[in-house]
């Protein structure tokens, strides 16, 4: 059992790429904290400066009080389970979990007992005797957990170890994660891109982007509250819509008429008749396209400018400017080319400064 | 050639018969010239069918040896031989997978100038570099034994880049786990790179040592003992002679015995070595 700490670390490749460029992070004991970030972030290098895997070019990492920059990784106490699982394809499940303990030099009973205990935790007890390519990808998954687990080590590292399953056993691996994490009560760092999993496995979330943390917080808290555009548009799904503001924008004068951006989460936004409320805001929009999912429906609408309004462009993979996405629960709905008011109130409000550094309400 | 006609097969089946037969007529020739006696040969009256004279012509060949010509009997021959191809192919297993190891897992300097070093004596076969390779050996005292046999044909710079190629599709991550699991450089190599291997050495001793097996010109300059001298060049030695009756019957039962090894070696080996050339277990 073990913190993990980062003190301002820095990674900088061969040629001056600057893959982290300096993060300071706490993860006290027991806890499950995940590093979640668009790919290429560096959320990965920064698991692997914990794991020892990559040298740390400047700054410090702590594991359980010690300063781990110099160390092995075999002698950091960590164990890794890693994105295509690698495991030791010549090997027997059974070898492929004890082969560490093996090179510690643990005595056999202990061995058979500890590998014995996690095949009985991960329900693979049947499958000791096979090698890895008689396994299914979720059997693989939990053989890799296993691995990590007998080492008992101080902490667990995760590089997107749900990634190569399917959506199906992805959701299950993911509560079984949880579960087991839980359970071992073993501090644990997850990189994930993915932030449903982010969401539902963290006690910690971290959004890292371009090698910084934009936010540390609770996952609702970041939800809630996130810090910058950038957490508003990654976490939560589908993003949050972004207007930004201009100065006679009659349709958002319940933003207050500053400049900035102002936030508000498809699922905060209601299709209504009334005017907003006060304090709150209503977008005029145009029904563009309507997606019909069974619980829910996802209304895509443009807003009706005002004449003579720029328009900004907008980057691969971002919406077009001026979209703006509204969820409504059940199946009903507008339909296409229909204009709809939708209406959201003001605590609903998210407010950031034009540059999206910065939260400008609290 | 995936319909299916009536005789379809037919035409290819009999193609490849014919072409069996034109493989296998010289080494059936072969078997049946051990069987009879030298005189029928020499006078140019050899019979197709075999003749009785199997046991003793092998019984001669192999503990007794060619009347006058070689000094050794096939049986001394053969153990050389195996003996330099078994070492030749061992050992440039042993060392190209080493070198290999090191090209592509460890950061020095010069690695990549080594690399192409290697690379570079590809282009130099034993005959190109035949001189200077023997005044060492001579120099070496390697003459006339098993080291000066097989120490010069030894590095391979084919079976070091076959295995850099393999190592290079081994996924990092497996590296890196064995990092965290504690395995040192050492184990990594022995716990996991060399069982990843097994099937791609068993393909490399098959080549290596039929071309062991089959070296002439090397052993020829470097042996001058006949109790050195390796099969190859005790065939050679059995038909060049000015005063006496070439003894065919004893010529071809040696050949028929230098065939056997590496045909043996082929069949044992047969499922690993198609499985190295097709399948990379990862």
């Amino acid at each position: 059992m073990a913190d993990v700490a980062l003190r301002n670390a820095h990674k900088t490749y061969a040629g001056n790429v600057e893959a982290i460029k300096g993060i300071s992070l706490a993860v006290g004991d027991g806890q499950l904290c995940v590093l979640v970030g668009p790919s290429g972030c560096g959320k990965s290098t920064l698991l692997r400066m914990v794991a020892g895997l990559e040298t740390v070019t400047s700054g410090e990492i702590e594991i359980g009080g010690r300063i781990v920059n110099e160390i092995e990784p075999a002698d950091r106490d960590i164990a890794m389970v890693f994105q295509n699982y690698a495991l030791y394809p010549h090997m027997s499940v059974y070898n492929n979990m004890a082969y560490g303990l093996r090179n510690r030099g643990v005595a056999k009973p202990e061995i058979d007992s500890r590998v014995r205990e996690a095949a009985q935790i991960l329900e693979i007890g049947s499958l000791l005797d096979r090698k890895p390519k008689q396994l299914s990808g979720g059997q693989r998954q939990r053989v890799a957990m296993g691995r990590a687990i007998v080492r008992q080590p101080k902490v667990f590292l995760f590089d997107e170890p749900l990634s190569n399953l399917d959506a199906k056993l992805r959701i299950a691996m993911r509560v079984e994660i949880r579960r087991l994490q839980r359970r071992l009560k073993t501090t644990s760092l997850y990189v994930t891109h993915d932030q449903l999993e982010a969401m539902t496995l963290a006690d910690v979330l971290v959004v890292m982007n371009g090698g910084l943390v934009e936010q540390v917080g609770n996952p609702l808290e970041i939800y809630r509250k996130p810090a910058t555009t950038f957490v508003a548009s990654f976490i939560g799904a589908p993003p949050m819509n972004l207007i930004p503001l201009q100065g006679d924008d009659a349709n958002l004068a319940g933003a207050g008429g500053q400049a900035g951006i102002l936030g508000v989460r498809p699922e905060d936004l209601a299709l209504s008749d009334q005017p907003a409320p006060a304090g709150g805001v209503a977008l005029e929009l145009t029904v563009e396209a309507i997606e019909r999912v069974g619980a829910e429906t996802y209304v895509y609408g443009i807003r009706s400018r005002p004449a003579g309004a720029r328009t900004a462009s907008s980057g691969p993979g971002e919406p077009p400017p001026g979209e703006i996405l509204v969820r409504i629960p059940g199946q009903g709905g507008p339909s296409v080319g229909e204009r709809v008011r939708a209406v959201a109130v003001q605590d609903k409000l998210h407010l950031f400064s034009a540059c999206g550094r910065k939260r400008l309400d609290s | 050639m995936i319909e299916r006609q009536k005789f379809g097969n037919l035409i290819p089946h009999v193609v490849l018969c014919i072409g069996v037969l034109i493989v296998a007529f010289p080494v059936y020739l072969a078997f049946v010239a051990t069987t009879q006696d030298t005189a029928t040969i020499a006078n140019g009256q050899m019979s197709l069918l075999p003749g009785d004279h199997f046991l003793e012509t092998f019984y001669r060949t192999l503990f007794i040896g060619s009347s006058g010509t070689t000094r050794e009997p096939v049986f001394v021959m053969l153990f050389n031989s195996f003996v330099m191809a078994m070492l030749i192919a061992v050992g440039k297993i042993a060392i190209s997978i080493i070198s290999a190891y090191a090209v592509v897992y460890f950061r020095f300097r010069f690695r990549m100038t080594i690399f192409w070093l290697i690379f570079i004596t590809l282009m130099l076969p034993v005959e190109v570099r035949i001189y200077p390779t023997y005044k060492i050996a001579a120099d070496l005292h390697l003459l006339d034994s098993y080291a000066g046999l097989t120490l010069p044909l030894i590095a391979s710079a084919t079976a070091t880049l076959l295995f850099r190629q393999f190592f290079m599709t081994v996924p990092d991550e497996l590296l890196e786990a064995s990092r965290i699991d504690g395995a040192g450089p050492f184990r990594f190599f022995k716990d996991t790179l060399l069982p990843l291997s097994r099937t791609n050495m068993a393909a490399l001793f098959v080549i290596l040592f039929i071309l062991g097996w089959n070296q002439y010109l090397w052993p020829l300059l470097i042996t001058t003992r006949d109790d050195m001298q390796t099969i190859q060049i005790g065939i050679r030695k059995m038909i060049v002679t000015s005063d006496a009756l070439t003894e065919w019957p004893v010529v071809m039962a040696t050949a028929v015995l230098a065939m056997l090894p590496p045909v043996f070696i082929v069949v044992v080996m047969q499922k690993l070595f198609v499985r190295g050339l097709v399948e990379t277990e990862k």
